[in-house]
C-alpha cells in the first residue's frame, strides 16, 4: 500500500540556533526506516514524469522501487547508471524545479521527497559498498578533461565507464571546481565530494591537478601529446561588480574570494593560515545560492548581523526554497527590493597612517519597486527616489554573477565564444566550433547550477564517444 | 610534488630557489608567475617568475621573508618537496620590438627585473638597469644585472654601497639630461613604482609597472587581485592575475593598491611571529 501522506517526511536536521555556529552539516539525512516510508510515497507512475524534469535523466521510479524493497545498494547502482556525483546532486540540486516539480503527488501535497531519498541511497552506498568500481576495459582512446568540477568530473565519469583513457586536467590544487571552492562545508561536506573523485580515479580515472589549460598547457598541445577529444569544464570565471563607487575599499569581497578563503583554503577552521574578514556586519549583494552560501558562511564565521540585498522582491529570488528558508531561520536578515548605490569607506584626512583608512564603514542604499515586466517577463526593479539610507555594515560580499573563465579562449584559435564570454556550443552535443573540443558548465553558460553543468558534462560524453567510435 | 633543486641565500631575508616543475619551465617567461603552496594546509602565495631552464625542467624563484608561508619555505632545504607550483601565470611581459630600455628594480623587486633585462639583452636591446636597495646587506644580483646591463647604476638609501638615494636619482638625470628610452621597466615595492611613474611622466616614455596584489587562485576567479585603472576619465577595474601583472604605469591607482596590500596586515603579522616562534621552539 502506498503512503498516501501529503506531506514528506520532514528531513532531520541540525537546529538553527545550534547551526548557525557551525559549519557541520545543516540537514543530517534520512534513517532507512524514513526513507522505506518516504519512498512508500512514490505512486510509480508508467509515464515517469519525474524523469524528464532530472537534466541527466536518472531513472527515479525504479531507485525509488528499490528502495520500498529495502535493496539500498540496488538502489545506488540504478542512479549510478545515469548520476556519477549522487551524494553531491541528492545534495544540492534545485529537485523543486526539477524532478520532483513533475511529480504528481506534488498536485496535492508535497512531491515525492527525490532529493532527499538520493542523499540517502548515495550515502548508504559510501558508507556500506566495498568493492571498488569496475574499471571498464580500454577501448584504446584518450580524452582531455578541462577543469574537475560538476560538468568535468561527471564526463570524465561517463568516458571512463565506456572504456576510455581519461586525464582530468585542474587548475587549483584540489579537484572538485566549486564542489570545494564555492559549496560551504555545512551544504556539501567535502569528504563527499573526495569521495566521489576517489570513485572516478578507481575507475581509471587519471587526475593532474596544478594544471591550468591556456597556461601549462594549451588545448591544441593536448591534440599533439595524443588526446583524441577535449572537453572544456573550466568553470566560472571572473566575477563581477556592480561598477558602484567603493568597491575597492577593504572588506569588498567577490563571494567566489570569500567562499575561495572560506571554503577551499579552510579560513573556517581554527588559526587558518589564509584569512578573511570576520564579525560586525556584512552585507551579502545578491539572490541566487552563491549568495545564501556567502551569507551563511559569514554568519558562521562570527558576523553579528547579516543581509541578504536584493534588489527585487522574494518571487524573483532564485536560490533554492530550501536555502533561503534555511537562512531565515539562521537569522539572516534580507533586504528585498533594495539596491546599493555606493559603499563608505573609513578616511582620516588628518592621518595618512591611520590603520582604519580604507576599511569599509557601511553601505548607502536605495529601495526599489517593481515595475513593467522585462523581455524575460521579469518584472523590473526601479529606483524609488529619494528613499537612500545607509547600511551599518564592515563587509560586503558581490554576489552578483561572473563572467566564464578567459583563459583557455585567449589561446585557443578557432573557439568561438558569445558576446558574454561564454563558449559557443551546440545545444544537443556540446561541440564547440573547434574540431574534437566540446564544453559545458558555467564556461558555456556563465554562472548556472551544478547539475545543469552536470548534464552538459553527460551530453558531451556521449557526443564524444559517438565522434571517436566514427 | 615539486622538488627543490637548489638553494642559495642572497642576503639575510632573501633565498634563491631552484624548483624540478617541467611543465611551468617549459613555458615561463619574463614577468609571468606562479603560485605555491609549501605544504597540504599551507596558504596559496603568488611569486614571480624569476629565471628558469627548459632543458633542466626548473624554475627559479627568489623571495623575502615577509610572513608565515615565506618563512616557512625558506625552512626547506635542497631534495624537499613543495606541495603545489601552479604557473606559468598571469601576461609575460611585452620586450618586442623594444631598442633601448631602462629597467629599474627595486629591493627584491630586482629578482623579477633581472629575466626581463637578461631577455631584452638576448633580444639585443640596449639595457640600462638602475638597482636600489635600502643598504650594502641587502645587495642583490649586482654580478647578473652587470652582465646584461650596457649600463648600470646601483643605488642605496644610506649610501653604504654604490651611490647614495633613491632608484629616482639616476633615472631623473638621464631623462632631464635628454636621454631617452622606448619605455622604462620598473619592479619593486608599490611606494618607488609610484614615484618612479612620476618621474617618467613628464617625459611621456611608455612606463610599465609590475603589480603584485593580494591572491588567492591566480587564474581568474576570485578577483580579490583587482586594481582600479584610470583610463580616458574613466575607472576601470582590471584583475592582475588574467590582465597583468604588468600594467601601464600611467593608468594604476596606486594609493589604492598601496590600501589594499594591508588588508591583513594585522593577521599576517601575528601569522609571521607564530611560525617563527614555532620554528625556534623546535630549534631548542
Amino acid at each position: 500500500m502506498p503512503n498516501m501522506s501529503l506531506k514528506k517526511n520532514p528531513m532531520p536536521s541540525q537546529a538553527p540556533e545550534v547551526r548557525a555556529h557551525n559549519f557541520d552539516e545543516v540537514a543530517l539525512g534520512y534513517t532507512e526506516e524514513m526513507a522505506i516510508d518516504e519512498a512508500l510515497r512514490c505512486l510509480n507512475c508508467k509515464h515517469m514524469p519525474c524523469v524528464s524534469g532530472c537534466p541527466v535523466n536518472v531513472h527515479i521510479p525504479e531507485f525509488i522501487a528499490k528502495i520500498r524493497e529495502g535493496d539500498f545498494e540496488g538502489a545506488y547502482q540504478i542512479i549510478h547508471q545515469s548520476s556519477s556525483l549522487p551524494a553531491v546532486c541528492g545534495r544540492v540540486c534545485p529537485q523543486e524545479v526539477q524532478c520532483e516539480s513533475k511529480c504528481v503527488r506534488g498536485i496535492k501535497g508535497e512531491p515525492v521527497g527525490i532529493g532527499r531519498l538520493e542523499r540517502f541511497v548515495a550515502d548508504w552506498h559510501n558508507a556500506h559498498a566495498e568493492e571498488s568500481p569496475v574499471v571498464a576495459p580500454s577501448n584504446g582512446h584518450k580524452v582531455a578533461v578541462v577543469g574537475a568540477g560538476p560538468s568535468g568530473l561527471t564526463c570524465a565519469g561517463d568516458l571512463a565507464k565506456k572504456g576510455y583513457a581519461v586525464t582530468v586536467f585542474e587548475a587549483l590544487h584540489a579537484p572538485g571546481g566549486v564542489l570545494v571552492y564555492g559549496i560551504p562545508e555545512f551544504r556539501l561536506p567535502k569528504a563527499i565530494v573526495r569521495k566521489e573523485v576517489e570513485n572516478l580515479v578507481a575507475m581509471g580515472v587519471d587526475m593532474k591537478t596544478n594544471m591550468v589549460i591556456g597556461k601549462t598547457l594549451t588545448v591544441d598541445e593536448l591534440f599533439e601529446s595524443g588526446y583524441e577529444a577535449v572537453f572544456i569544464g573550466s568553470g566560472a570565471g571572473l566575477p563581477n561588480f556592480m561598477g558602484i563607487p567603493g568597491e575597492s575599499y577593504k572588506g569588498v569581497y567577490s563571494a567566489n574570494e570569500f567562499l575561495t578563503r572560506s571554503n577551499l583554503m579552510k579560513a573556517y577552521q581554527d588559526n587558518p593560515i589564509t584569512p578573511i574578514m570576520k564579525g560586525g556586519n556584512v552585507a551579502v549583494i545578491g539572490g541566487g545560492n552563491v549568495a545564501m552560501d556567502a551569507a551563511r558562511t559569514a554568519l558562521r564565521l562570527g558576523a553579528d548581523h547579516v543581509y541578504i540585498v536584493y534588489r527585487r522582491s522574494m518571487d524573483e529570488l532564485p536560490a533554492r526554497r530550501e536555502e533561503v528558508e534555511h537562512a531565515m531561520e539562521e537569522g539572516i536578515e534580507f533586504k528585498l527590493l533594495h539596491n546599493p548605490v555606493e559603499i563608505l569607506g573609513y578616511e582620516n584626512p588628518d592621518d595618512r597612517r591611520d590603520p582604519k583608512n580604507g576599511f569599509v564603514t557601511g553601505m548607502k542604499c536605495i529601495r526599489m519597486e517593481l515595475g513593467e515586466p522585462d523581455e524575460r517577463g521579469r518584472r523590473r526593479p526601479i529606483p524609488v527616489e529619494e528613499s537612500e539610507f545607509v547600511l551599518d555594515v564592515d563587509t560586503v560580499i558581490m554576489s552578483i554573477g561572473t563572467s566564464p573563465n578567459p583563459l583557455i579562449k585567449m589561446t585557443t584559435a578557432g573557439l568561438e565564444v558569445n558576446g558574454r564570454g561564454g563558449i559557443i556550443v551546440e545545444e544537443a552535443t556540446g561541440a564547440t566550433t573547434k574540431e574534437g573540443v566540446y564544453a559545458g558548465g558555467d564556461a558555456v553558460t556563465g554562472a548556472a547550477t551544478v547539475i545543469s553543468a552536470m548534464g552538459a558534462g553527460k551530453i558531451a560524453a556521449k557526443a564524444i564517444d559517438e565522434y571517436l567510435s566514427k | 610534488m615539486y622538488r627543490i633543486v637548489k638553494k642559495e641565500p642572497l642576503n639575510p631575508t632573501v633565498t634563491r630557489m631552484e624548483i624540478e616543475a617541467p611543465y611551468v619551465a617549459a613555458k615561463a617567461e619574463p614577468g609571468q608567475f606562479i603560485i605555491l603552496r609549501v605544504h597540504e594546509e599551507g596558504e596559496r602565495i603568488p611569486l614571480t617568475v624569476a629565471g628558469y631552464d627548459r632543458q633542466r625542467g626548473t624554475v627559479t624563484i627568489i623571495f623575502q621573508i615577509v610572513g608565515a608561508t615565506t618563512e616557512q619555505l625558506n625552512h626547506l632545504n635542497e631534495g624537499d618537496f613543495l606541495c603545489d607550483f601552479v604557473g606559468p601565470l598571469g601576461c609575460k611581459t611585452k620586450v618586442e620590438g623594444l631598442r633601448k630600455v631602462c629597467i629599474v628594480g627595486g629591493g627584491v623587486g630586482c629578482a623579477i627585473a633581472l629575466p626581463v633585462a637578461q631577455k631584452l639583452h638576448e633580444l639585443g636591446c640596449s639595457v640600462t638597469s638602475v638597482i636600489g636597495f635600502r643598504s650594502k646587506d641587502l645587495l642583490i644580483l649586482e654580478k647578473e644585472f652587470t652582465e646584461v646591463s650596457d649600463r648600470l647604476f646601483v643605488m642605496t638609501d644610506d649610501g653604504s654601497y654604490g651611490r647614495q638615494g633613491n632608484v629616482c636619482v639616476p633615472l631623473k638625470e638621464m631623462l632631464e639630461g635628454g636621454e631617452s628610452f622606448d619605455e622604462v621597466i620598473t619592479i619593486g615595492p608599490l611606494i618607488m613604482m609610484k614615484f618612479v611613474v612620476d618621474t617618467v611622466r613628464p617625459t611621456g616614455i611608455p612606463c610599465t609597472v609590475s603589480m603584485n596584489p593580494i591572491m588567492i587562485d591566480g587564474t581568474g576567479m576570485c578577483g580579490g587581485c583587482r586594481l582600479t585603472l584610470h583610463r580616458d576619465g574613466k575607472r576601470i577595474t582590471e584583475f592582475a592575475c588574467v590582465n597583468g601583472p604588468d600594467f601601464n604605469g600611467y593608468e594604476v591607482d596606486f594609493d589604492e593598491a598601496m590600501s589594499r596590500g594591508t588588508m591583513y596586515r594585522d593577521f599576517e603579522r601575528h601569522a609571521y611571529e607564530e611560525t617563527c616562534n614555532l620554528f625556534q621552539k623546535e630549534a631548542e
